[in-house]
């Protein structure tokens, strides 16, 4: 009798994942990470911040096509959005980037609400869903090349400010600040991932994942479900694209919805695990490392290879190598084996 | 190996229902269509061919100039028509294979490169490239689906997708390694323009049209004639029931591959000399290839064909109806509504 009553005000129908480890490897990370810049040379340093930027750009496209298992190949639109709102804000009206940062959200939430409707309204599924995402971000990138609004193909220049500012963003090249930015919005974005996993929302768009049918008769809004997941997801995605401009002075339409946008918030998560917490964190963890490695590789070759010496493209092409070898031989990505064989033993 | 030979003792009847059940399976890859759907067809063919009429009124009242119209119709068609051809390739491989090759406008790129080091070389005319290419990518595309694709069929759409995404920026990436970023040229020597209602095309725009056409009607042939044909629209229709009748199918697998890639090889050449040449060309083909592909029918060949002509016309009329804005900008607009409104393309039929 009094167990019946317990489980009624205590309703679970979905296992909790467990979340204390996790938050607890978010806090220890974020502490080492934080005294980096200590050790750190101006250009490793660099280094670090570009992992940041990847792996918030695949942490928000893991909640929308790793949890949510709707596949994405048009996260630029949000990345782009998160770039201009702010970028237009900052230089046309004067705004704060943190202000821009937020209408970024918002847009990019807005828009992926629209687009993502549209495409659950029609019932896109698979390489359909995936290519009508492709086709928004390539519509947005053609639209921002030809329109006044936003500067047309050449874009818009952070402008300079002489002073060190936290309002704007804005600090001496190579300053510890920038890192420490960086990070506080990568581990908000991990905190985010663990506490929505473990939110009805997130159990919720598990669910509808592994088996729509069965979740809909359960009575999960199947829609707003999916909706607010990619919601969720587009706006992680759009604060990458903040702190990107803020943090390189420079975007037009190709570094903001070029369709290799796309491909790098797909990258880091593919190769550290999709649908896991850890893997878009360790997957940009290795591949801005070995970027800086084959770019200096490009810059310096080492003797038998001085034909390579100003090219470009060797990057992206260990990239795809990468990409191909994992997609072939640890489907579950890095962190996803790591932690099959650590439960097996 | 005694299945088969069972399923050939077995009862009449049971042949019979599985052969009446056969027609409605084979919705790809163009199987003469039975009466009732020749109708619905013709129904369609006359939808696509009243919105193209509009499509031209509102185009000649909007520039108010019939050459300018004559000349987008005529661009749009000839260009189409090489759409098409790298649609038939892409097309097939969905059909037979199940895979969204991303990596299609990639091994398009190979063929331009192609084209370029037998100009630049030797000196050949561009088309002379043909014979080099098409059985280069032919193995090039067997090579890959045997040895890097076939691990990952039957495994989820991402992964193939994925795969192939890798591959294509590999090769574009190589591509750029190699040669550079600065545009080449594989012009056609004396490219001479001809008057036709007053527009004008170029010999090299009319060939490119010629060629790509005979070659998608010798694909048509050796589907529906040839016993390779027969097996690949088998293998399409139902890949375990072909593999039942004796058919290898991953044979079928790597030879469909290598056909479609060998497609996207052909229209490398053919357009060569009408585009700059870089290792990002192949992208933007392989775009609009997907738009024609979604367009005809995912598996649909002559529907990729036709969708590649409307969607030539799509880039030159859109450029007159949106003056300022890319061409490609009309196409994604089509594109988007193909999908929303009829994902299983123009000339599929409903899921």
């Amino acid at each position: 009798m009094s167990t019946a009553v317990q489980s009624s005000e205590e309703p679970r129908a979905l296992p909790r994942p467990p979340w204390g480890r996790h938050l607890a490897a978010v806090a220890v990370l974020a502490v080492l990470l934080a005294l980096l810049p200590l050790v750190l040379a101006p250009a490793q340093q660099a280094v670090a911040v570009r992992v940041l930027i990847f792996a918030l750009l695949a942490l928000g496209w893991n909640i929308m096509s790793g949890f949510g298992g709707m596949f994405s190949f048009g996260h630029a639109a949000y990345f782009g959005i998160g770039a201009y709102v702010s970028v237009w804000l900052l230089v046309e009206r004067g705004v704060s980037p943190w202000i821009g940062m937020l209408a970024g959200m918002v847009a990019a939430a807005l828009f992926a609400a629209l687009i993502g409707f549209l495409a659950l309204r029609y019932r896109l599924k698979g390489a359909y869903f995936a290519l009508s995402t492709f086709a928004f971000a390539e519509m947005l990138r053609l639209l921002a090349t030809n329109s006044d609004l936003v500067n047309r193909a050449v874009g818009y220049n952070v402008p300079l400010r002489g002073e060190s500012s936290w309002a704007f963003i804005q600090f001496e090249p190579g300053a510890a600040e920038y890192l420490w930015i960086a990070l506080a919005l990568t581990v908000a974005a991990l905190v985010v991932t663990i506490v929505f996993l473990r939110s009805r929302l997130g159990r919720f768009t598990v669910a509808v994942r592994d088996d729509e049918d069965a979740a809909a008769a359960l009575g999960i809004p199947v829609m707003r479900t999916k909706l607010l997941t990619i919601m969720l997801s587009a706006a992680i995605t759009s604060v990458a694209g903040t702190f990107y401009v803020q943090y390189y002075f420079f975007v037009d339409p190709d570094v903001a919805f070029g369709s290799s946008v796309s491909i790098q918030a797909i990258l880091p998560a593919v190769i550290g695990g999709v649908a896991t917490i850890w893997g878009p964190v360790i997957g940009a963890a290795i591949l801005g490392p070995l970027n800086d490695l084959t770019a200096t590789l490009l810059r310096d070759p080492p003797p038998g290879l001085e034909f390579l010496q100003g090219r470009a493209g060797l990057d992206v092409m260990v990239y795809a190598v990468l990409l191909i070898l994992i997609v072939l031989l640890l489907p579950q990505g890095v962190y996803g084996a790591i932690r099959e064989r650590w439960e097996r033993r | 190996m005694t299945d088969p030979t069972r399923e050939h003792g077995a009862p009449p009847l049971d042949r019979g229902t599985v052969s009446t059940e056969e027609p409605p399976q084979t919705t790809q890859l163009t199987t003469p269509a039975p009466g009732g759907r020749r109708r619905a067809v013709a129904v369609r063919v006359a939808a696509v061919v009243a919105i193209a009429v509009v499509a031209l009124g509102l185009a000649y009242w909007r520039t108010g100039n019939e050459v300018v119209v004559t000349q987008a119709v005529l661009t749009g068609l000839m260009i189409g028509g090489v759409y098409g051809l790298v649609a038939m390739g892409l097309t097939l491989i969905f059909g037979v294979l199940d895979i969204v090759n991303f990596a299609h406008g990639a091994f398009l790129a190979v063929a331009l490169y192609i084209t370029v080091e037998m100009v630049g070389r030797f000196g050949a005319h561009p088309y002379l490239a043909l014979l080099v290419s098409v059985p280069l990518m032919f193995l090039l595309g067997a090579a890959v689906q045997r040895f890097i694709l076939s691990g990952a069929m039957g495994k989820p759409l991402e992964n193939q997708l994925l795969i192939t995404l890798g591959l294509a920026l590999l090769i574009d990436n190589g591509l750029l390694l190699f040669y550079g970023p600065n545009p080449q040229s594989a012009r056609l020597p004396n490219d001479t323009g001809i008057n036709v209602f007053g527009a004008v095309v170029t010999v090299g725009r009319l060939l490119a049209f010629a060629v790509a056409l005979v070659l998608a009607g010798l694909l048509y042939l050796l589907l529906q004639r040839t016993r390779l044909g027969t097996a690949i629209r088998a293998v399409a229709a139902n890949d375990s029931g072909a593999q039942m009748v004796g058919i290898d199918t991953r044979r079928i697998y790597m030879a469909t591959f290598a056909i479609g890639t060998a497609c996207a090889g052909a229209a490398g050449v053919l357009v060569a000399p009408l585009v700059t040449i870089e290792p990002t060309t192949g992208e933007l083909f392989n775009i609009v290839a997907f738009v024609v592909v979604v367009l005809g029918g995912m598996g649909n060949v002559v529907g990729a064909l036709v969708g590649g002509l409307l969607i030539g016309l799509t880039e030159q009329l859109g450029a007159l109806y949106l003056p300022g804005q890319s061409p490609l900008l009309s196409v994604f607009i089509v594109f988007v509504l193909v999908l929303f409104l009829r994902p299983q393309g123009l000339f599929g039929r409903a899921a």
